[in-house]
Protein backbone atom coordinates (compact mmCIF):
# COMPACT_ATOMS: atom_id res chain seq x y z
CA UNK A 1 0.00 0.00 0.00
CA UNK A 2 1.25 3.39 -1.11
CA UNK A 3 -1.48 5.79 -1.36
CA UNK A 4 -1.14 9.31 -0.03
CA UNK A 5 -2.74 11.42 1.75
CA UNK A 6 -1.60 15.00 2.19
CA UNK A 7 -3.74 17.10 4.39
CA UNK A 8 -3.17 21.35 5.08
CA UNK A 9 0.14 20.91 5.04
CA UNK A 10 2.54 23.79 5.48
CA UNK A 11 6.56 24.04 5.54
CA UNK A 12 8.47 27.42 6.00
CA UNK A 13 12.30 27.52 5.50
CA UNK A 14 13.88 29.57 7.58
CA UNK A 15 15.84 31.65 5.12
CA UNK A 16 18.76 34.47 5.53
CA UNK A 17 16.98 37.13 6.57
CA UNK A 18 13.73 36.08 6.56
CA UNK A 19 11.56 32.80 6.44
CA UNK A 20 9.96 31.66 3.21
CA UNK A 21 6.36 29.87 3.29
CA UNK A 22 6.94 27.37 0.51
CA UNK A 23 3.59 25.53 1.15
CA UNK A 24 0.10 26.79 2.77
CA UNK A 25 -2.80 24.35 3.49
CA UNK A 26 -1.67 22.48 0.56
CA UNK A 27 -4.19 18.95 0.61
CA UNK A 28 -3.78 16.33 -1.94
CA UNK A 29 -4.67 13.13 -2.26
CA UNK A 30 -3.24 10.08 -4.32
CA UNK A 31 -4.70 7.00 -4.40
CA UNK A 32 -2.46 3.69 -4.08
CA UNK A 33 -1.12 3.03 -7.61
CA UNK A 34 -2.44 6.19 -9.43
CA UNK A 35 0.25 8.18 -11.61
CA UNK A 36 -0.10 12.23 -10.46
CA UNK A 37 1.64 14.61 -12.64
CA UNK A 38 2.70 18.32 -10.58
CA UNK A 39 2.36 21.28 -12.08
CA UNK A 40 3.02 24.72 -11.54
CA UNK A 41 4.74 28.51 -11.55
CA UNK A 42 8.34 28.40 -10.81
CA UNK A 43 9.20 28.44 -7.03
CA UNK A 44 5.46 27.73 -5.82
CA UNK A 45 6.89 24.65 -3.43
CA UNK A 46 6.90 21.81 -6.08
CA UNK A 47 10.02 20.16 -5.02
CA UNK A 48 9.61 21.04 -1.30
CA UNK A 49 6.11 18.65 -1.34
CA UNK A 50 8.06 16.16 -2.48
CA UNK A 51 10.78 16.39 -0.22
CA UNK A 52 8.48 16.43 2.94
CA UNK A 53 6.74 13.06 1.27
CA UNK A 54 10.04 11.57 1.36
CA UNK A 55 10.56 12.76 4.95
CA UNK A 56 13.53 15.04 4.12
CA UNK A 57 11.65 17.85 4.68
CA UNK A 58 9.69 18.92 8.35
CA UNK A 59 6.19 20.18 7.57
CA UNK A 60 5.04 22.69 10.14
CA UNK A 61 1.55 22.43 10.19
CA UNK A 62 -0.87 19.45 8.52
CA UNK A 63 -0.68 15.91 7.84
CA UNK A 64 1.20 13.68 5.26
CA UNK A 65 0.42 10.02 5.13
CA UNK A 66 1.84 6.88 2.56
CA UNK A 67 0.17 4.23 2.87
CA UNK A 68 -1.34 4.88 6.44
CA UNK A 69 1.51 5.84 8.03
CA UNK A 70 3.11 8.49 9.03
CA UNK A 71 5.76 10.22 7.37
CA UNK A 72 8.58 11.23 9.98
CA UNK A 73 11.81 9.59 8.09
CA UNK A 74 12.54 8.34 4.80
CA UNK A 75 10.12 5.30 4.33
CA UNK A 76 11.78 1.96 2.90
CA UNK A 77 10.20 2.01 -0.35
CA UNK A 78 9.77 5.35 -1.41
CA UNK A 79 12.30 6.60 -3.97
CA UNK A 80 13.10 9.78 -4.63
CA UNK A 81 14.88 11.01 -8.09
CA UNK A 82 16.12 14.54 -8.37
CA UNK A 83 16.36 16.67 -11.70
CA UNK A 84 20.16 16.00 -11.70
CA UNK A 85 19.52 11.93 -10.75
CA UNK A 86 21.42 12.63 -7.51
CA UNK A 87 23.93 9.96 -8.86
CA UNK A 88 27.49 9.97 -6.94
CA UNK A 89 30.22 10.05 -9.41
CA UNK A 90 32.91 8.01 -7.03
CA UNK A 91 30.39 5.17 -7.16
CA UNK A 92 30.29 2.91 -10.36
CA UNK A 93 27.12 2.14 -11.97
CA UNK A 94 26.40 -0.54 -9.85
CA UNK A 95 27.34 0.64 -6.32
CA UNK A 96 25.14 3.66 -7.25
CA UNK A 97 21.85 1.01 -7.76
CA UNK A 98 22.81 -0.92 -4.58
CA UNK A 99 22.97 2.10 -2.32
CA UNK A 100 19.94 2.08 -1.21
CA UNK A 101 20.23 -1.50 -0.59
CA UNK A 102 23.61 -0.88 0.85
CA UNK A 103 22.58 1.64 3.23
CA UNK A 104 19.68 -0.50 4.43
CA UNK A 105 22.33 -3.53 5.15
CA UNK A 106 20.98 -6.16 2.52
CA UNK A 107 23.80 -8.77 2.22
CA UNK A 108 26.61 -8.32 -0.42
CA UNK A 109 25.42 -11.42 -2.63
CA UNK A 110 21.50 -10.66 -2.42
CA UNK A 111 22.29 -6.54 -3.70
CA UNK A 112 24.41 -8.14 -6.90
CA UNK A 113 21.87 -10.09 -7.63
CA UNK A 114 18.84 -7.50 -7.17
CA UNK A 115 21.08 -4.55 -9.13
CA UNK A 116 22.20 -7.06 -11.88
CA UNK A 117 18.54 -7.50 -12.35
CA UNK A 118 17.59 -4.05 -12.45
CA UNK A 119 20.10 -3.11 -14.62
CA UNK A 120 19.28 -5.54 -17.30
CA UNK A 121 15.85 -4.47 -16.78
CA UNK A 122 16.86 -0.80 -17.54
CA UNK A 123 19.30 -1.93 -20.09
CA UNK A 124 22.33 -0.50 -18.58
CA UNK A 125 24.06 -4.16 -17.54
CA UNK A 126 26.92 -3.18 -19.48
CA UNK A 127 27.91 -0.08 -18.08
CA UNK A 128 27.93 -1.69 -14.39
CA UNK A 129 31.77 -1.07 -13.72
CA UNK A 130 31.27 2.37 -15.62
CA UNK A 131 30.88 5.51 -13.48
CA UNK A 132 28.13 7.86 -13.89
CA UNK A 133 30.66 10.37 -15.76
CA UNK A 134 31.02 7.73 -18.76
CA UNK A 135 27.11 7.33 -19.05
CA UNK A 136 24.98 9.73 -21.52
CA UNK A 137 21.98 11.89 -19.60
CA UNK A 138 19.69 9.21 -20.87
CA UNK A 139 21.33 6.35 -19.26
CA UNK A 140 22.30 8.41 -16.26
CA UNK A 141 18.40 8.74 -15.85
CA UNK A 142 17.58 5.00 -16.03
CA UNK A 143 20.57 4.59 -13.52
CA UNK A 144 18.70 6.53 -11.24
CA UNK A 145 15.41 4.34 -12.22
CA UNK A 146 17.29 0.97 -11.46
CA UNK A 147 17.87 2.16 -8.13
CA UNK A 148 14.50 2.91 -7.73
CA UNK A 149 13.53 -0.78 -9.21
CA UNK A 150 16.39 -2.63 -6.71
CA UNK A 151 14.71 -1.31 -4.07
CA UNK A 152 11.29 -2.24 -5.11
CA UNK A 153 9.83 0.93 -4.67
CA UNK A 154 6.68 1.24 -4.63
CA UNK A 155 6.16 5.53 -4.46
CA UNK A 156 8.23 7.16 -7.43
CA UNK A 157 8.83 10.88 -6.31
CA UNK A 158 10.40 12.38 -9.09
CA UNK A 159 11.33 16.29 -9.59
CA UNK A 160 11.65 17.24 -13.16
CA UNK A 161 13.17 13.86 -13.95
CA UNK A 162 13.64 14.44 -17.60
CA UNK A 163 14.47 18.17 -18.15
CA UNK A 164 18.01 17.78 -18.65
CA UNK A 165 17.47 15.69 -21.31
CA UNK A 166 16.79 16.20 -24.85
CA UNK A 167 13.73 16.34 -26.89
CA UNK A 168 14.21 12.30 -28.33
CA UNK A 169 15.86 11.56 -25.12
CA UNK A 170 13.17 12.61 -23.19
CA UNK A 171 10.34 10.67 -25.22
CA UNK A 172 12.39 7.73 -25.09
CA UNK A 173 12.12 7.87 -21.42
CA UNK A 174 8.54 9.31 -21.05
CA UNK A 175 7.78 5.94 -22.54
CA UNK A 176 9.99 3.73 -20.34
CA UNK A 177 8.41 5.33 -17.00
CA UNK A 178 5.20 4.81 -18.82
CA UNK A 179 5.72 1.44 -19.48
CA UNK A 180 6.96 0.56 -15.87
CA UNK A 181 4.19 2.20 -14.19
CA UNK A 182 1.76 -0.34 -16.38
CA UNK A 183 3.91 -2.99 -15.52
CA UNK A 184 4.56 -2.80 -11.42
CA UNK A 185 1.39 -0.33 -10.60
CA UNK A 186 3.58 2.05 -8.16
CA UNK A 187 2.15 5.30 -7.04
CA UNK A 188 3.71 8.16 -9.09
CA UNK A 189 4.03 11.89 -8.27
CA UNK A 190 6.15 13.26 -10.88
CA UNK A 191 6.77 16.90 -10.57
CA UNK A 192 7.23 18.35 -14.25
CA UNK A 193 7.69 21.70 -16.21
CA UNK A 194 6.40 20.05 -19.40
CA UNK A 195 2.61 20.17 -20.18
CA UNK A 196 3.08 17.52 -22.86
CA UNK A 197 4.52 15.54 -20.11
CA UNK A 198 2.11 15.67 -17.30
CA UNK A 199 -0.75 14.86 -19.92
CA UNK A 200 1.57 11.90 -20.94
CA UNK A 201 2.39 10.49 -17.41
CA UNK A 202 -0.33 11.88 -15.43
CA UNK A 203 -3.94 10.07 -15.19
CA UNK A 204 -4.46 13.34 -13.12
CA UNK A 205 -2.36 16.38 -13.52
CA UNK A 206 -2.55 18.51 -9.95
CA UNK A 207 -1.79 22.16 -10.79
CA UNK A 208 -0.34 24.09 -7.92
CA UNK A 209 -1.08 27.95 -7.13
CA UNK A 210 1.73 30.76 -6.86
CA UNK A 211 4.08 30.19 -4.09
CA UNK A 212 2.43 29.48 -1.22
CA UNK A 213 1.78 26.22 -3.04
CA UNK A 214 -1.96 24.97 -3.12
CA UNK A 215 -3.85 22.93 -5.51
CA UNK A 216 -5.24 25.67 -7.28
CA UNK A 217 -7.18 22.61 -10.03
CA UNK A 218 -6.82 19.28 -10.66
CA UNK A 219 -7.25 17.82 -14.24
CA UNK A 220 -8.76 14.59 -14.73
CA UNK A 221 -7.19 12.54 -17.67
CA UNK A 222 -8.47 9.06 -17.81
CA UNK A 223 -7.24 8.94 -21.44
CA UNK A 224 -3.41 8.27 -20.27
CA UNK A 225 -1.40 5.15 -20.32
CA UNK A 226 -0.85 4.26 -23.69
CA UNK A 227 2.04 5.68 -25.55
CA UNK A 228 -0.43 6.77 -28.68
CA UNK A 229 -1.54 8.79 -26.70
CA UNK A 230 0.54 11.51 -27.46
CA UNK A 231 -1.19 11.30 -31.21
CA UNK A 232 -4.78 11.44 -30.46
CA UNK A 233 -6.61 15.04 -30.30
CA UNK A 234 -8.18 14.24 -26.47
CA UNK A 235 -4.11 14.89 -25.64
CA UNK A 236 -3.66 17.77 -27.13
CA UNK A 237 -6.96 19.18 -26.09
CA UNK A 238 -5.46 18.33 -22.42
CA UNK A 239 -2.66 20.05 -23.10
CA UNK A 240 -4.59 23.76 -24.12
CA UNK A 241 -6.73 23.32 -21.31
CA UNK A 242 -3.41 22.88 -18.89
CA UNK A 243 -2.06 25.81 -20.48
CA UNK A 244 -5.42 27.98 -19.93
CA UNK A 245 -5.28 27.15 -16.16
CA UNK A 246 -1.47 27.77 -15.90
CA UNK A 247 -1.95 31.18 -17.51
CA UNK A 248 -4.83 31.70 -15.02
CA UNK A 249 -2.16 30.82 -11.65
CA UNK A 250 0.02 33.15 -13.19
CA UNK A 251 2.43 30.73 -14.15
CA UNK A 252 3.96 32.62 -17.42
CA UNK A 253 3.74 35.99 -15.72
CA UNK A 254 7.01 36.12 -13.94
CA UNK A 255 9.48 38.55 -14.85
CA UNK A 256 11.21 37.20 -17.58
CA UNK A 257 14.85 36.90 -16.50
CA UNK A 258 13.98 36.18 -13.02
CA UNK A 259 16.34 33.29 -11.33
CA UNK A 260 15.24 29.98 -11.16
CA UNK A 261 14.83 28.73 -7.84
CA UNK A 262 15.16 24.49 -7.87
CA UNK B 1 51.52 1.92 -19.59
CA UNK B 2 52.54 3.58 -22.19
CA UNK B 3 51.31 6.20 -20.13
CA UNK B 4 53.74 5.57 -17.47
CA UNK B 5 56.13 5.37 -20.55
CA UNK B 6 55.08 8.84 -21.67
CA UNK B 7 55.75 10.39 -18.53
CA UNK B 8 59.22 8.71 -17.95
CA UNK B 9 60.09 10.42 -21.57
CA UNK B 10 58.79 13.32 -20.07
CA UNK B 11 60.83 13.43 -17.31
CA UNK B 12 63.85 12.36 -18.77
CA UNK B 13 63.82 15.50 -21.04
CA UNK B 14 62.85 18.29 -18.13
CA UNK B 15 65.81 16.37 -16.46
CA UNK B 16 68.28 16.67 -19.91
CA UNK B 17 66.80 20.55 -19.66
CA UNK B 18 67.89 21.34 -16.64
CA UNK B 19 71.10 19.72 -16.44
CA UNK B 20 72.48 21.75 -19.61
CA UNK B 21 70.65 24.85 -18.26
CA UNK B 22 72.84 24.27 -14.78
CA UNK B 23 75.80 23.82 -16.67
CA UNK B 24 76.03 27.00 -18.63
CA UNK B 25 74.70 29.26 -15.51
CA UNK B 26 77.90 26.97 -13.46
CA UNK B 27 79.78 28.31 -16.61
CA UNK B 28 78.94 31.47 -16.72
CA UNK B 29 78.75 32.54 -13.26
CA UNK B 30 82.38 30.69 -12.53
CA UNK B 31 81.88 30.50 -8.98
CA UNK B 32 83.33 27.82 -6.51
CA UNK B 33 79.73 27.68 -5.14
CA UNK B 34 77.77 26.70 -8.11
CA UNK B 35 79.60 23.49 -9.58
CA UNK B 36 78.59 21.95 -12.53
CA UNK B 37 76.28 19.16 -12.56
CA UNK B 38 79.15 16.62 -13.43
CA UNK B 39 81.13 16.82 -10.17
CA UNK B 40 77.64 17.13 -8.19
CA UNK B 41 76.16 13.70 -9.39
CA UNK B 42 80.11 12.58 -8.90
CA UNK B 43 79.46 13.29 -5.27
CA UNK B 44 76.04 12.27 -6.12
CA UNK B 45 77.12 8.69 -7.27
CA UNK B 46 79.87 8.48 -4.83
CA UNK B 47 78.80 9.37 -1.06
CA UNK B 48 74.86 7.51 -1.64
CA UNK B 49 74.86 4.64 0.22
CA UNK B 50 77.38 5.85 2.83
CA UNK B 51 75.47 9.17 3.73
CA UNK B 52 72.96 10.21 1.38
CA UNK B 53 70.97 7.33 1.71
CA UNK B 54 70.92 7.29 5.60
CA UNK B 55 70.08 11.34 5.90
CA UNK B 56 67.58 11.30 3.00
CA UNK B 57 66.05 8.44 4.59
CA UNK B 58 65.72 10.88 7.98
CA UNK B 59 64.66 12.94 6.35
CA UNK B 60 61.59 11.10 4.13
CA UNK B 61 60.24 9.68 7.79
CA UNK B 62 59.93 12.82 8.86
CA UNK B 63 58.03 14.66 6.21
CA UNK B 64 55.85 11.38 5.47
CA UNK B 65 54.85 11.25 9.04
CA UNK B 66 53.89 14.65 8.98
CA UNK B 67 51.78 14.84 6.24
CA UNK B 68 50.07 11.47 7.00
CA UNK B 69 49.49 12.68 10.36
CA UNK B 70 48.37 16.11 9.65
CA UNK B 71 46.17 14.64 7.21
CA UNK B 72 44.29 12.28 9.02
CA UNK B 73 43.89 14.49 11.87
CA UNK B 74 42.50 17.71 9.79
CA UNK B 75 40.01 15.62 6.89
CA UNK B 76 37.83 14.49 9.69
CA UNK B 77 37.91 17.59 11.65
CA UNK B 78 37.61 19.67 8.09
CA UNK B 79 34.84 18.17 7.14
CA UNK B 80 32.95 18.00 10.17
CA UNK B 81 33.57 21.74 10.71
CA UNK B 82 32.36 22.09 6.94
CA UNK B 83 28.97 20.23 7.32
CA UNK B 84 27.79 21.79 10.68
CA UNK B 85 26.85 24.91 10.40
CA UNK B 86 26.68 24.84 14.14
CA UNK B 87 30.06 23.74 14.56
CA UNK B 88 31.34 26.03 11.85
CA UNK B 89 29.84 29.05 13.94
CA UNK B 90 32.51 27.98 16.72
CA UNK B 91 35.51 26.62 14.87
CA UNK B 92 35.81 29.42 11.22
CA UNK B 93 36.80 32.15 13.66
CA UNK B 94 39.41 30.06 14.82
CA UNK B 95 40.83 28.61 11.95
CA UNK B 96 40.72 32.09 9.82
CA UNK B 97 42.51 33.75 13.01
CA UNK B 98 45.41 30.95 13.00
CA UNK B 99 45.64 30.07 9.88
CA UNK B 100 47.29 32.91 8.42
CA UNK B 101 50.13 32.96 11.32
CA UNK B 102 53.45 31.19 9.86
CA UNK B 103 53.83 28.47 11.98
CA UNK B 104 57.56 28.25 11.23
CA UNK B 105 57.78 31.16 13.79
CA UNK B 106 57.16 28.17 16.73
CA UNK B 107 60.15 26.33 16.20
CA UNK B 108 62.15 27.69 18.66
CA UNK B 109 59.08 27.19 20.99
CA UNK B 110 59.16 22.93 19.88
CA UNK B 111 62.74 22.68 20.31
CA UNK B 112 62.41 24.20 23.51
CA UNK B 113 59.83 21.92 24.50
CA UNK B 114 60.48 18.84 22.39
CA UNK B 115 64.17 18.66 22.25
CA UNK B 116 66.17 18.59 18.64
CA UNK B 117 65.83 15.15 17.16
CA UNK B 118 62.98 13.97 15.54
CA UNK B 119 59.76 14.97 16.83
CA UNK B 120 60.10 19.08 17.08
CA UNK B 121 60.40 18.36 13.49
CA UNK B 122 57.36 16.25 13.09
CA UNK B 123 55.51 18.48 15.15
CA UNK B 124 56.13 21.41 12.92
CA UNK B 125 55.36 20.03 9.38
CA UNK B 126 52.24 18.15 10.96
CA UNK B 127 51.27 21.81 12.17
CA UNK B 128 51.88 23.28 8.87
CA UNK B 129 50.10 20.41 6.93
CA UNK B 130 47.04 19.70 9.50
CA UNK B 131 46.08 23.85 8.29
CA UNK B 132 46.09 23.21 5.17
CA UNK B 133 44.21 20.02 4.78
CA UNK B 134 41.65 21.70 7.49
CA UNK B 135 40.47 24.45 5.38
CA UNK B 136 40.70 22.39 1.93
CA UNK B 137 38.79 19.94 3.56
CA UNK B 138 36.20 22.48 5.06
CA UNK B 139 35.80 24.41 2.24
CA UNK B 140 35.19 20.87 0.37
CA UNK B 141 32.54 19.50 1.93
CA UNK B 142 30.75 22.92 2.15
CA UNK B 143 30.64 22.64 -1.89
CA UNK B 144 29.32 19.62 -1.70
CA UNK B 145 25.54 19.71 -3.69
CA UNK B 146 22.68 19.29 -1.93
CA UNK B 147 20.82 16.63 -4.53
CA UNK B 148 23.76 14.27 -3.60
CA UNK B 149 23.21 14.68 0.11
CA UNK B 150 19.35 14.67 0.13
CA UNK B 151 19.40 11.22 -2.76
CA UNK B 152 21.64 9.60 -0.10
CA UNK B 153 19.19 10.75 2.81
CA UNK B 154 16.30 9.69 0.91
CA UNK B 155 17.43 6.37 0.69
CA UNK B 156 17.58 5.76 4.52
CA UNK B 157 20.87 6.81 5.00
CA UNK B 158 22.56 7.61 8.87
CA UNK B 159 24.49 10.89 8.95
CA UNK B 160 27.58 8.55 9.23
CA UNK B 161 26.36 7.08 6.16
CA UNK B 162 25.97 10.21 4.22
CA UNK B 163 29.50 11.23 5.38
CA UNK B 164 31.18 7.49 4.38
CA UNK B 165 29.80 7.83 1.04
CA UNK B 166 28.94 11.50 -0.05
CA UNK B 167 31.21 13.71 1.94
CA UNK B 168 34.43 11.68 2.40
CA UNK B 169 34.53 10.76 -1.93
CA UNK B 170 33.34 13.86 -2.60
CA UNK B 171 36.16 16.23 -0.54
CA UNK B 172 38.74 13.65 -1.60
CA UNK B 173 40.37 14.64 -4.62
CA UNK B 174 40.43 18.87 -3.18
CA UNK B 175 42.60 16.83 -0.08
CA UNK B 176 44.68 15.33 -2.80
CA UNK B 177 45.18 18.56 -3.99
CA UNK B 178 46.18 20.38 -0.88
CA UNK B 179 48.52 17.73 -0.30
CA UNK B 180 50.25 17.83 -3.13
CA UNK B 181 50.72 21.07 -2.79
CA UNK B 182 51.90 21.18 0.56
CA UNK B 183 54.46 18.76 -0.13
CA UNK B 184 56.62 21.73 -1.57
CA UNK B 185 56.12 23.78 2.06
CA UNK B 186 56.29 20.29 3.57
CA UNK B 187 60.11 19.76 2.08
CA UNK B 188 61.11 24.14 2.78
CA UNK B 189 60.41 23.63 6.30
CA UNK B 190 61.86 20.33 6.69
CA UNK B 191 64.67 22.05 5.44
CA UNK B 192 64.69 24.64 7.64
CA UNK B 193 64.16 22.95 10.63
CA UNK B 194 67.27 20.27 10.08
CA UNK B 195 69.70 22.95 9.41
CA UNK B 196 68.59 24.94 13.02
CA UNK B 197 68.94 22.15 15.24
CA UNK B 198 69.79 18.42 14.84
CA UNK B 199 72.30 16.33 13.23
CA UNK B 200 70.23 14.10 11.04
CA UNK B 201 68.67 14.74 7.78
CA UNK B 202 69.05 16.01 4.14
CA UNK B 203 69.20 19.86 5.44
CA UNK B 204 71.88 19.06 8.28
CA UNK B 205 73.93 17.45 5.35
CA UNK B 206 73.78 20.61 3.15
CA UNK B 207 74.53 22.92 6.09
CA UNK B 208 77.42 20.76 6.84
CA UNK B 209 78.45 20.57 3.28
CA UNK B 210 78.39 24.41 3.32
CA UNK B 211 80.21 24.83 6.17
CA UNK B 212 83.13 22.42 5.04
CA UNK B 213 83.17 24.77 1.76
CA UNK B 214 82.33 21.17 0.25
CA UNK B 215 80.12 22.58 -2.87
CA UNK B 216 79.85 19.87 -4.61
CA UNK B 217 78.82 17.48 -2.28
CA UNK B 218 76.23 20.01 -1.18
CA UNK B 219 74.68 19.90 -4.37
CA UNK B 220 74.43 16.21 -4.33
CA UNK B 221 72.77 16.68 -1.11
CA UNK B 222 70.68 19.17 -2.74
CA UNK B 223 69.63 16.63 -6.08
CA UNK B 224 68.72 14.30 -2.66
CA UNK B 225 66.26 16.89 -1.58
CA UNK B 226 64.80 17.45 -4.98
CA UNK B 227 64.63 13.49 -6.08
CA UNK B 228 62.53 13.30 -2.15
CA UNK B 229 60.11 16.31 -3.27
CA UNK B 230 59.37 14.17 -6.69
CA UNK B 231 59.27 10.94 -5.22
CA UNK B 232 56.49 12.37 -2.46
CA UNK B 233 54.46 14.21 -5.58
CA UNK B 234 54.11 11.70 -7.36
CA UNK B 235 53.59 9.06 -4.97
CA UNK B 236 50.33 11.24 -4.29
CA UNK B 237 49.69 11.33 -7.58
CA UNK B 238 49.71 7.71 -7.88
CA UNK B 239 47.51 7.29 -4.71
CA UNK B 240 45.09 9.67 -6.03
CA UNK B 241 44.52 7.76 -9.52
CA UNK B 242 44.18 4.86 -7.03
CA UNK B 243 41.59 6.26 -4.65
CA UNK B 244 40.22 8.89 -6.82
CA UNK B 245 39.32 6.32 -9.86
CA UNK B 246 35.94 8.54 -11.35
CA UNK B 247 37.90 11.97 -11.62
CA UNK B 248 39.99 10.47 -14.30
CA UNK B 249 37.32 8.76 -16.54
CA UNK B 250 36.18 10.92 -19.74
CA UNK B 251 39.30 12.64 -19.57
N1 LIG C 1 16.56 25.13 1.59
C1 LIG C 1 15.80 26.23 1.44
N2 LIG C 1 15.97 27.29 2.25
C2 LIG C 1 15.22 28.39 2.11
N3 LIG C 1 14.27 28.56 1.19
C3 LIG C 1 14.05 27.54 0.35
C4 LIG C 1 14.81 26.33 0.42
N4 LIG C 1 14.36 25.50 -0.55
C5 LIG C 1 13.39 26.17 -1.19
N5 LIG C 1 13.18 27.39 -0.65
C6 LIG C 1 12.17 28.37 -1.08
O1 LIG C 1 10.91 27.77 -1.03
C7 LIG C 1 10.15 28.08 -2.16
C8 LIG C 1 9.70 26.81 -2.85
O2 LIG C 1 10.83 26.14 -3.34
P1 LIG C 1 10.74 24.82 -4.20
O3 LIG C 1 12.11 24.43 -4.54
O4 LIG C 1 9.90 23.82 -3.50
O5 LIG C 1 9.97 25.34 -5.51
P2 LIG C 1 9.67 24.58 -6.86
O6 LIG C 1 8.22 24.68 -7.11
O7 LIG C 1 10.28 23.24 -6.87
O8 LIG C 1 10.42 25.52 -7.91
P3 LIG C 1 11.03 25.13 -9.32
O9 LIG C 1 9.89 24.90 -10.23
O10 LIG C 1 11.81 26.35 -9.71
O11 LIG C 1 11.88 23.93 -9.11
C9 LIG C 1 11.01 28.95 -3.05
O12 LIG C 1 10.59 30.27 -2.89
C10 LIG C 1 12.39 28.79 -2.52
O13 LIG C 1 13.08 30.00 -2.59
MG1 LIG D 1 11.87 22.38 -7.92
Amino acid sequence: MSSVEVRDLAVTYAGVGRDVRALSALTLEVADGEPVAIIGPSGCGKSTLLLALAGLVRADEGELLVGGEPVRAPRRRTALILQDFGLLPWKTVAHNAALGLEVRGVAVGERRRVVAEALERLGIAEFADSYPGELSGGMRQRLALARALALDADLLLMDEPLSALDALTREDLQNLLLQMWRQRGHTVLLVTHSIEEAVFLGRRVVVLSPRPGRVAAIVDNPGMGDESFRNTPAFLERCVKLRRLLAAEGAFAGPALAGRVS
Amino acid sequence: MNAWLRRLGGYAAATLILLVGWELLSLAVGSQALPGPVPALTDFARLFFSDLLPHTGISAWRVVASMVIGAALATPLGLVVGRSPRIDAVFAPLIFLTYPVPKVVFLPVLLVLLGIGNLPKIALITLIVFFQILVTARDASRGIPTSAVLSVRSLGATRWQVFRHVVVPAALPDIFTALRISTGTAIAVLFFSETVAGSEGLGYYIIDAWSRIAYSEMFAGIIAMALLGVVLYELLEVAEGRVCRWTRVGR
